[in-house]
């Protein structure tokens, strides 16, 4: 049996329960990996139809006060003055290595900044936040536990949403966010997901998620999905994977995120300066996809990575694809043995396996636009 | 609850063996509990026929999609027939373990080894059901 002693639950635990979802501990939660239906199915269910995600497990911290925009900019590599309220955008904290500490994404309201960090990393970046907050006026406050958060992906997912409220849906862009109702409880709706698909994430009080959630899931409206197929889809869709895919020992520009990173946005951010000598010259590996050459095997993460006789790497991300029916994975190489077709080993429980670099996303969905 | 059907043997690996009508050989796979746990499976890797087994060696692996596991022989024996079908239908395995999910039939080397192996109700007591 596995021990639950100290795990926290979300606000939908007992409904995760009461549907059958097999519970695995997960970032110090207790979060369901699958339901009944299977992570197969349920993936198609997603890339078809609409699913529904309990990831309220995220963290949040709430920035507030004059200075907001300026600490924000401080501690994350993309240009938070780009943003315009009711945008989100996709960015990084960074040590001063500029390695990861995490990814994340920051919203823009009127009146203050949310950000939301993995939840396996919550605490490591409230204290990275709370470091570099000297000198600055600007209110800091860590509503991890004050949120929750359901994900309503596929490409049947808008018109549920639109069912459910008077937000315009049709004119919200890809990572925009409005405010408002949906089914009578009051919340903000992003355009953002995690799966490939076009899709919404909602944001809204513990004590309302079990309304919302009968709200979005069950016959004719969504269905339940586990993080089993949560983490398939996001591969497929080539998300990279904090702890897999990006850690503090790798930095954006191998891990292909060089987009997020704004040298020139007018502001010192931690890492800049190490990254700025990473550019001066060209990074010496790069994070790729694969698919598996044979049938029968899957390199999982971990397994080692050989290219010719030399050790490489590790298979960062590894599974099999339900889309596409065989196994995948991402791991790094050197930069210049990464166009796709370049043939390398993967070690896969004392069998070399034969793998190829794919280009990257594995599938393209229904999602608007990055 | 999974099934655990009477009238088979039980591995604490969670392989069963099922006799056929045919005196000496036995169907082996994996138990609807093992099924559970593994949740999809995506590939299942087989022995060929004729290869040598020895009780409690490994002839194959299962591939699910969040778990790989070993599969272990629970008796000596000589394969005589893989399940082709799971090469195409791997899923079999989940959904009818004890019947079209079986994996490999085998010809028992000595029937005795069979009186060694777990009943229903020791399996089920070993799953804690």
């Amino acid at each position: 049996m596995t021990t639950t002693v100290g795990l926290k639950r979300t606000p939908f635990y007992d409904l995760h329960v009461s549907l059958g979802a097999k519970m695995v501990p997960f970032a110090g939660f207790e979060m369901p990996v699958q339901y009944p239906t299977g992570i197969t199915r349920e993936h198609e269910i997603v890339r078809t139809g609409i699913g529904v995600f309990d990831v309220s497990h995220m963290g949040e911290f709430e920035i507030t006060g004059p200075d907001r925009n300026a600490f924000v900019n401080r501690v994350t590599c993309n240009d938070v003055g780009a943003l315009r309220e009711g945008q989100a955008q996709y960015s990084a904290i960074l040590t001063e290595d500029g390695t990861f500490v995490d990814d994340c994404l920051v919203y823009r309201f009127d009146d203050r900044l949310m950000m939301v960090v993995n939840a396996s990393n919550i605490e490591k970046d409230w204290s990275h936040v709370v470091n570099r907050k000297a000198g600055i006026n600007v209110r800091l406050k860590n509503i991890s536990d004050e949120v929750a958060l359901l994900a309503v992906q596929g490409p049947e997912a808008q018109a549920l949403m639109q069912s459910l409220t008077k937000l315009n849906l049709a004119t919200l862009g890809y990572y925009h966010f409005d405010t408002g109702q949906v089914a009578g409880i009051e919340c903000f709706v992003s355009r953002t997901g995690y799966t490939g698909e076009d899709g919404f994430e909602i944001y809204l009080r513990p004590k309302q998620a079990e309304v919302m959630w009968h709200a979005v899931v069950g016959q004719g409206r969504g269905s339940p999905i586990g993080l089993g197929a949560r983490d398939s889809l996001r591969l497929e869709a080539g998300y990279p994977l904090y702890g897999n895919d990006i850690d503090d020992t790798t930095n954006p520009y191998e891990a292909g995120l060089g987009w997020i990173v704004k040298l020139n946005k007018g502001a010192p951010f931690t890492g800049r300066a190490a990254l700025e000598r990473v550019k001066a010259k060209e990074v010496t590996r790069t994070l790729v996809g694969f698919h598996a050459v044979e049938k029968g095997v899957i390199p999982r993460h971990g397994y080692d990575v050989y290219l010719g006789a030399r050790k490489v790497d590790l298979v960062r991300s590894g599974g099999f694809s339900p889309t596409l029916k065989q196994a995948i994975g991402t791991t790094y190489l050197p930069t210049h043995s990464v166009d796709p077709g370049t043939k390398f080993l993967i070690d896969c429980r004392g069998k070399k396996v034969e793998a190829e670099v794919v280009k990257l996303p594995f599938y393209r969905g229904s999602v608007k636009s990055r | 609850m999974s099934k655990i059907p009477d009238h088979l043997h039980y591995t604490e690996e969670h392989e069963y063996v099922k006799p056929t009508d045919e005196a000496g050989i036995v169907q082996v796979g994996i138990t609807d509990y093992a099924q559970g746990e593994l949740g999809d499976v995506v590939y299942v890797d087989l022995p060929a026929v004729e290869t040598k087994v020895g009780r409690m060696e490994v002839f194959g692996t299962i591939e699910a999609v969040k778990a790989v596991s070993e599969l272990f022989c629970p008796v000596a024996g000589e394969v005589v027939e893989v399940n082709q079908a799971l090469e195409g239908d791997p899923s079999l395995v989940n959904q009818d373990p004890y019947g079209e999910g079986w994996m490999i039939k085998l010809r028992v080397k000595n029937t005795a080894e069979l009186d060694r192996l777990l009943t229903a109700s020791d399996y089920a007591q070993h799953i804690g059901e």
